[in-house]
């Protein structure tokens, strides 16, 4: 953990505590779950038998969500009756941002009452400064009561959950800000990201920030043996591994592939090279043939084997991963030649999510790893 | 009488020439009736949407052919008018949402969502869902991009995307996320000689081995243009004969004269006789990723074993530049310009070592 992690973490403690401490708004009620689980069995057969893992297997309630403690731990005592703060969920794809807010908000609010108290607005809806001043306005300024219908208690507040927000424009996010001072009397706001850089600091300092982090092996190795034995399907120990490192820590993508493993492979015990294949990883025989070509000082050899590669559709980003951590390893390479190549490396990184061409940048890569394999004296 | 590349597509898995273990596994992943999102990626010309149509066929049956292209406009948020073609069946829908340049995220956030959301199947159709086939994402604005992220995870209950590109590069990692990708490599120049064999077969001609082989290899492994050769050198001549003429695309000679050109003379005013060229270039909407593809080649092969090296590197970096910014004509003339600058020092340097 860097400097700056930490920094944040300590920021992040601080703010948890204030309000950790701070009073309950509204009287302590402990309404268990059970009711929300026997309704999701009803869900599920409403929507009869396509429903795809990654939906089916979605947290329903905040005790779900796994790995993220520090985030369900706040939400928790928040179900219990004390008040909530404004949010900032950030982190890769994957690890639950909306999962968790979701289910939150229905354990809040009730899956009756969730519908007039909470506003989701993401990334497909149009969230212009018109939008955030009139509707989110609209909406927050409208009285929350403190009970359900049925009597019961509930918090006497909105939720306004702004998903994918790393795509809100700057001007809109200045107006919401604005909102945001105005109604924290009635409204709470949700916001979510993968770049917390993408929000305005004003906004983020509002907010309770937390980091969502990609899941941890062992989460996703419970989490997954779990849905086997659910789906009653069969994955060899060694597929499993694969299947936790290739999704790098994003349980959707884990589950995805579980899943279409699945189907590929019926009534038949799913390998490792099943999970590779689905998850589009370059067989080993290829970038061992690319560093051959390398050290051939040919260009026309280095040429033809990335037109190669570009032809049977390898995405340039997965060979540059994978490109990596052979480099790393090279014992033929001193400490400064890796730099130098792993620095032209974050270049092209760079390039190819502007769009760039990846022959090009593939070249120029593997021109300088010929460049210091060849040339360079150590 | 239409072209031979649409008039000998397969349309069914199990008749898919080549990658015949993909289409078994595509062919298990849709046989419950359900699958996930699909990210399908490879080159240009590798036969991504014959196998997408294929996919579709097995899941809905024959009914999926019957298409009809209809017009839908839209008003984006600034009142501008926006109006963007579609092909549809009653079962699926095929935008190409890049079609409207910058206003793509409208089109994702009226027409996609509205098609997710209303369930419009016959109850006779066993399917659950119908699919919306988007094609070019790679060229899709980041904003359109996640204005998918959601949509995509709401109504998967009622509708699968299948999203097609040539490169996964430039789709954002939450959208993957939310995909199972497939990737289509390009058929091997072997498998390219056999198809152009039997498509020939199939229209009563023969062809020779030899023609074949040297279409096939001229196609770079890009099988919609390997079937367009071949029709074009049966107009030429037939019956074939294996050293006959290959056509080739006109602009495909000139740049290859501007290569030379740049080759020949390194001075301000051949860079803007080059300029001149390379606009008539864009002008015929060659992309320009291609020009300076081309270019690259052609140069390169006149070039010395480092100074190759040296080449890529810049034609790298420009056309980083050029797809970054607003002309291409700069960043295709800078590349011009910097290659001269690399290849008179080589001569000079040359010519100096010779005393
Ligand atoms: N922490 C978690 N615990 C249990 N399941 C999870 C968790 N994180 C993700 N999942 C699974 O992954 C799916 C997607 O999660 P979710 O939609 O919350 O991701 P996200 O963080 O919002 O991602 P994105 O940034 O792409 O929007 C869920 O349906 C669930 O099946
Ligand atoms: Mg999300």
């Amino acid at each position: 953990m860097n400097y700056g992690d930490r920094q944040n973490n300590k920021k992040k403690y601080l703010t948890m505590q204030a309000f950790l401490k701070g009073g309950s708004t509204f009287s302590k009620n402990k309404e268990k779950t059970a009711p929300t689980t026997s309704k999701d069995a009803k869900d599920l057969k409403e929507t009869k038998k396509h429903i795809p893992w990654v939906e089916k297997y979605r947290p329903r309630c905040v005790d779900d969500v796994a790995h993220q403690e520090e985030v369900v731990s706040v939400l928790k005592k928040s179900l219990e009756g004390e008040d909530l703060p404004n949010l900032l969920f950030y982190g890769p794809p994957g690890t639950g941002k909306t999962s968790t807010i979701l289910a939150a908000s229905r354990e809040l609010f009730g899956a009756d009452l969730v519908k007039q108290r909470v506003l989701e607005l993401n990334a497909s809806d149009e969230r212009g400064i018109d939008v955030v001043r009139k509707k989110v306005k609209n909406f927050s300024q409208l009285t929350a009561s403190g009970t359900r219908p049925n009597g019961k208690p509930c918090p006497p507040f909105k939720i306004v959950i702004l998903d994918e927000s790393d795509s809100m424009t700057r001007p809109a996010q200045a107006a919401l800000r604005r909102t945001m001072e105005k109604q924290t009397k009635t409204t709470r706001f949700c916001l979510i990201c993968n770049y917390v850089s993408r929000i305005i600091e004003p906004i983020a300092s509002r907010c309770a920030k937390f980091r969502f982090m990609p899941l941890s092996v062992k989460t996703l190795g419970d989490r997954l043996k779990m849905i086997c034995e659910k789906e009653n399907i069969q994955c060899s120990e060694e597929a499993m591994t694969a299947l936790i490192d290739t999704s790098g820590g994003d349980m959707r993508k884990a589950i995805t592939y579980l899943q279409s493993a699945s189907r590929l492979k019926v009534d038949e015990e799913i390998t490792k090279t099943d999970i590779f294949e689905i998850a589009g990883v370059i067989l080993d025989e290829v970038i061992d043939q690319l560093i051959k070509a390398c050290h051939s000082d040919s260009y026309e050899k280095l040429g033809t084997c990335v037109k190669d590669i570009i032809c049977d559709g390898h995405s340039a980003m997965q060979l540059i991963t994978q490109l990596h951590d052979k480099i790393v390893q090279m014992e033929e390479l001193d400490d400064k030649q890796k730099s130098i190549i792993c620095e032209k490396l974050a270049i092209v990184d760079k390039c190819l999510m502007d769009g760039a061409d990846e022959f090009l940048q593939i070249m120029a890569l593997t021109g300088v790893m010929m460049q210091q394999i060849c040339h360079e004296q150590k | 009488m239409s072209l031979w590349v649409d008039k000998h597509r397969p349309n069914l898995l199990n008749k898919l020439d080549y990658h015949k273990d993909q289409a078994t596994h595509l062919k298990k992943l849709v046989h419950g009736g359900d699958f996930p999102h699909l990210l399908v990626y490879g080159p240009s010309g590798a036969g991504k949407k014959t196998r997408i149509m294929c996919l579709l066929r097995e899941l809905y049956g024959s009914g999926v052919e019957k298409l009809r292209i209809e017009q839908h406009h839209f008003t984006t948020p600034s009142n501008k008018k926006l109006e963007i073609s579609t092909i549809s069946s009653n079962y699926h829908i095929e935008v190409n949402p890049s079609d409207v340049g910058n206003n793509d995220r409208v089109v994702i956030q009226e027409l996609i969502k509205n098609v997710a959301q209303v369930n419009q199947l016959e109850t006779s159709c066993q399917k659950d869902f119908k699919v919306v086939v988007l094609t070019e994402v790679d060229r899709l604005t980041k904003d359109a991009q996640h204005a998918l992220r959601r949509t995509m995870e709401k109504y998967m209950a009622t509708c699968r995307i299948i999203l097609c590109c040539n490169s996964t590069s430039k789709v954002i990692p939450a959208i993957q996320s939310r995909c199972l990708g497939v990737r289509v490599a390009a058929p091997a120049v072997e498998e390219i000689c056999k198809i152009l064999q039997n498509v020939c077969k199939k229209e009563g001609l023969t062809l020779p081995t030899e023609l074949a082989e040297r279409i096939a290899k001229k196609s770079n492994r890009n099988l919609r243009r390997a079937l367009l050769t071949c029709e074009a050198c049966k107009v030429q001549q037939y019956p074939f004969s294996g050293d006959q003429d290959i056509t080739e695309p006109d602009w495909e000679l000139y740049l290859r004269e501007t290569a030379a050109l740049i080759v020949q003379q390194q001075t301000p005013k051949r860079l803007l006789e080059v300029r001149g060229r390379l606009y008539e270039l864009l002008t015929h909407c060659i992309p320009p990723d291609i020009i300076m593809k081309g270019l690259v080649q052609e140069l390169i092969s006149n070039c010395d074993g480092e100074l190759k090296i040296e080449v890529v590197q810049s034609a790298a970096y420009y056309e980083h530049r050029l797809q970054m910014g607003q002309k291409a004509i700069y960043h295709l003339e800078a590349f011009v310009a910097k290659f001269m600058a690399i290849y008179k020092r080589f001569l000079e340097d040359g010519i100096a070592d010779l005393f």
